[in-house]
């Protein structure tokens, strides 16, 4: 048997032992205690028929069909469905993202460029770098005093750091041989940047784009939960107001099929510009 | 204490003075009517659709101009009887277009708005003013956004995202003085609900329901400028304990006060309804007091909106304020709270099951414990701002230190509580708003006293120590 079919196999194996442990930990444990029918009426099924706070497996299957059934559904502002939420976020992910490329990239390579620039500005990004971007928050909704585009704002300023940094690493550490032959054959700065210095560097600049865009996805929920409106962040926050475990867990679960599929898409152009050395 | 907005004039009752003197408050024929008005706590309104109202109050000015002896007017009416009064008045004055131009008061310079709410039972008049169509009748388009919390709807405001906003009671107080934000001007147009909160413990505490035994306990309460705050420390304070040192108290959201409940994190909140309720009915709390047995009639929640909105926007502030004033006095009625109860439920607005907000709404609910329980005053809705309200919550403010040094109580009361403006409303509304601003209440048995509000606050022995 091939390692690949194997490797499926316990996969499968491993899904159905987690969700028969699931499903048996969750299940009823009978009638709890007696009370009244008047005040059973009153009363959730928690309560009454002691069922557990944690939805099973089928409650959320069965849920997730429901979604799954009419994703783009509108009943007004604050009540939209899977698709439209996932949609919004994707959306205010791309564009904050987007932003870190444009700046991150052309200042990655000024500052592998050039040691001096590099020296003068790494102790800001030192300081920058580790700074949870959900501590930006508050300050952006003060500042900027817009909580969309604070929401962009701290998706860009959380993606900004790996894509600098990997760009001037990758910048920094093209191979000498190959920018020297660049200037004995006389080709201009700007055309070296492009034509020597970028394919070099690409790989190592999609790996920092690569990591940027797994935490530009992280972060976008915590910062939709936090000024809520529209987005699966939005969505989770409002059901669990419900205390609705079972419309967490489906959103928790697209969230990770969304990042995955984020994260599969810049890895599929990281194997584009690979190349042997 | 009679209901501000449930009485209405009729110009057409012949025993009915114009001007009216008779009583204290100035809204009954005799002392005894106004007693009895007190005793049953509310007067039932008379006329019940808003036409009818606005026809009144338009016939009532008629009236007045033609008859301006008080004498004249009421033998008139005996002699011809109410309706032949009426029919002879629309003879030769159009009473109709009157009362149509009348009730289209100047358009709204802006009529599509944004009003913000956090997802409680506090909320039901902005909230369900949008699916009954309070808001569409004044002629606005407003889309009601839920927001996550109490600092967040308080930035949006600022920010203006929204133009207007659910809040809880001292909070446009604390932003028109600064407290935890810029100083900007903030008012109070209308009070959304009055009551409506409580105290639930962990039921593992069943057995302990004197708070003297609650010392070294942790509290959620949802915001530090709340009277959920202001009162589960009076509550406290009353029992002998300090709420600064003897408890621990903790700003939580509502939605995660029943989710630390349930993780023992905590042993109790005061929180907003549904909150209360949502811990009983998921078997995790139940209730120890409502707040309105530590003071029956208290302001919770506040509709609010900045200065600069009611300059800019003046028309469109009045329309939003009738628009509340009225869904307000909708959901005063009993009987409408089970309708009301259904049309907020919905994911769109509080998303919560309908059988907690029933029993929030109408008074009848289980309390944790394997009672029924009936209270219909247990949350309740008057729409008018008191000014007296907020001196009382300045003295508190004061009390547990969040305003040192001293405070000109009525000017800051008169500049956020807006109870000048919208009893002019009221009254053009056909409404009967209370002839004064000021008045005395009780909680836990002491009496406030408006007009002295730092002997109030002397008297207290339990305070923070500045």
């Amino acid at each position: 048997m091939p390692l690949r079919l194997r490797a499926a196999i316990v996969s499968l194996v491993l899904l159905a032992v987690f969700l028969g442990a699931w499903h048996l930990a969750t299940r009823s444990t009978g009638t709890a205690a007696s009370m009244s029918p008047e005040y059973a009426r009153l009363m959730g099924l928690t309560a009454t028929q002691g069922k557990s706070a944690m939805p099973g497996p089928l409650d959320v299957g069965a849920k997730l069909w429901e979604h799954l059934k009419r994703p783009f559904y509108d009943n007004g502002p604050n009540d939209k469905g899977l698709g439209i939420q996932l949609a919004y976020s994707i959306g205010r992910v791309g564009l904050g993202y987007l932003i870190a490329v444009v700046v991150a990239i052309p200042l990655g390579f000024l500052i592998g460029m050039s040691p001096l620039i590099s020296k003068a500005l790494d102790p800001f990004i030192q300081v920058l770098k580790p700074i949870s971007p959900l501590a930006w928050m508050p300050l952006a909704l003060y500042t900027i005093k817009d909580s969309s585009v604070s929401a962009i704002f701290v998706i860009f300023i959380c993606s900004v750091w790996p894509m600098l940094l990997n760009t001037a690493f990758g910048v920094a550490g093209v191979r000498k041989e190959w920018i020297n032959v660049a200037r004995t054959l006389e080709v201009g700065t700007v055309r070296r940047a492009f034509t020597v210095i970028l394919p070099a560097a690409a790989p190592t600049i999609l790996t920092g784009m690569r990591i940027s865009i797994g935490i530009a996805w992280l972060v976008i929920v915590a910062a939709e939960m936090l000024v809520g409106g529209t987005g699966i962040g939005y969505f989770v926050w409002n059901e669990w107001n419900n205390l609705s475990i079972t419309n967490v867990i489906i959103a928790i679960l697209l969230i990770g099929i969304v990042g995955m599929l984020l994260d599969q898409v810049l890895a599929r152009i990281t194997r584009l510009v690979t190349f042997p050395e | 204490m009679g209901r501000s907005m449930s009485t209405f004039d009729d110009p057409f009752d012949a025993d009915r003075e114009l001007t009216r003197s008779a009583c204290v408050c100035g809204r009954h024929r005799s002392t005894a009517e106004h007693e009895h008005a007190e005793r049953v706590l509310r007067c039932e309104p008379v006329a019940v659709s808003e036409e009818q109202r606005y026809e009144g109050v338009v016939a009532s000015a008629v009236m007045r101009a033609v008859f301006p002896q008080d004498a004249a007017r009421r033998a008139f009416l005996k002699s011809v009887g109410a309706s032949t009064a009426l029919a002879a008045l629309s003879q030769f004055f159009p009473l109709k277009s009157a009362t149509e131009a009348f009730a289209d008061a100047g358009p709204p310079e802006k009529k599509d708005l944004k009003v913000g709410f956090i997802p409680i039972t506090c909320a039901t008049p902005i909230i369900m003013a949008a699916p009954l169509g309070f808001y569409a009748r004044q002629g606005l388009n407003v889309e009601v956004v839920k927001t996550a919390g109490w600092a967040v709807i308080r930035d949006k405001t600022i920010n203006k995202e929204y133009d207007a906003a659910h809040m809880l009671a001292p909070m446009p107080i604390a932003i028109s003085l600064g407290l935890g934000a810029n100083a900007i001007p903030f008012t109070v147009p209308a009070i959304e609900n009055i009551n409506g909160q409580g105290i639930t413990l962990a039921i593992k505490h069943k057995d302990k329901r004197d708070p003297k035994d609650w010392k070294g306990m942790k509290f959620a309460i949802p915001f530090d400028y709340s009277m959920h705050n202001y009162l589960l420390r009076y509550y406290l304070a009353e029992h002998g304990l300090d709420p600064d040192t003897d408890v621990q108290l903790r700003s939580v959201p509502p939605p995660e006060m029943v989710a630390n409940l349930r993780a023992d994190n905590i042993d109790g909140f005061l929180a907003p309804d549904n909150i209360c309720q949502r811990a009983i009915y998921d078997g995790v709390g139940f209730l120890h007091i409502l707040s309105k047995e530590i003071w029956d009639g208290h302001p919770c929640c506040s509709f609010a909106a900045s200065r600069e909105f009611i300059t800019t926007a003046p028309n469109s502030f009045a329309a939003l304020t009738r628009a509340i004033v009225d869904a307000t006095g909708h959901a005063a009625k009993a009987e409408n709270r089970k309708q009301i109860a259904e049309a907020i439920a919905p994911a769109n607005y509080i998303n919560a099951p309908v059988t907690v907000l029933e029993q929030v709404l109408t008074g009848t609910y289980a309390d944790g414990l394997g009672g029924v329980k009936t209270d219909a005053r247990r949350v309740d809705f008057d729409p008018f701002p008191w000014q007296s309200f907020a001196v009382w919550m300045l003295t508190q403010m004061k009390r547990w230190g969040q305003i040192k040094g001293d405070v000109d109580y009525k000017a800051v009361a008169e500049q956020v509580y807006l109870a000048t403006d919208t009893r002019k409303v009221m009254a053009e509304m056909g409404l009967t708003p209370p002839a004064t601003s000021y008045k005395s209440f009780a909680v836990m048995g002491k009496t406030f006293d408006p007009e002295k509000p730092d002997d109030y606050l002397a008297g207290f022995k339990i305070r923070k120590s500045s």
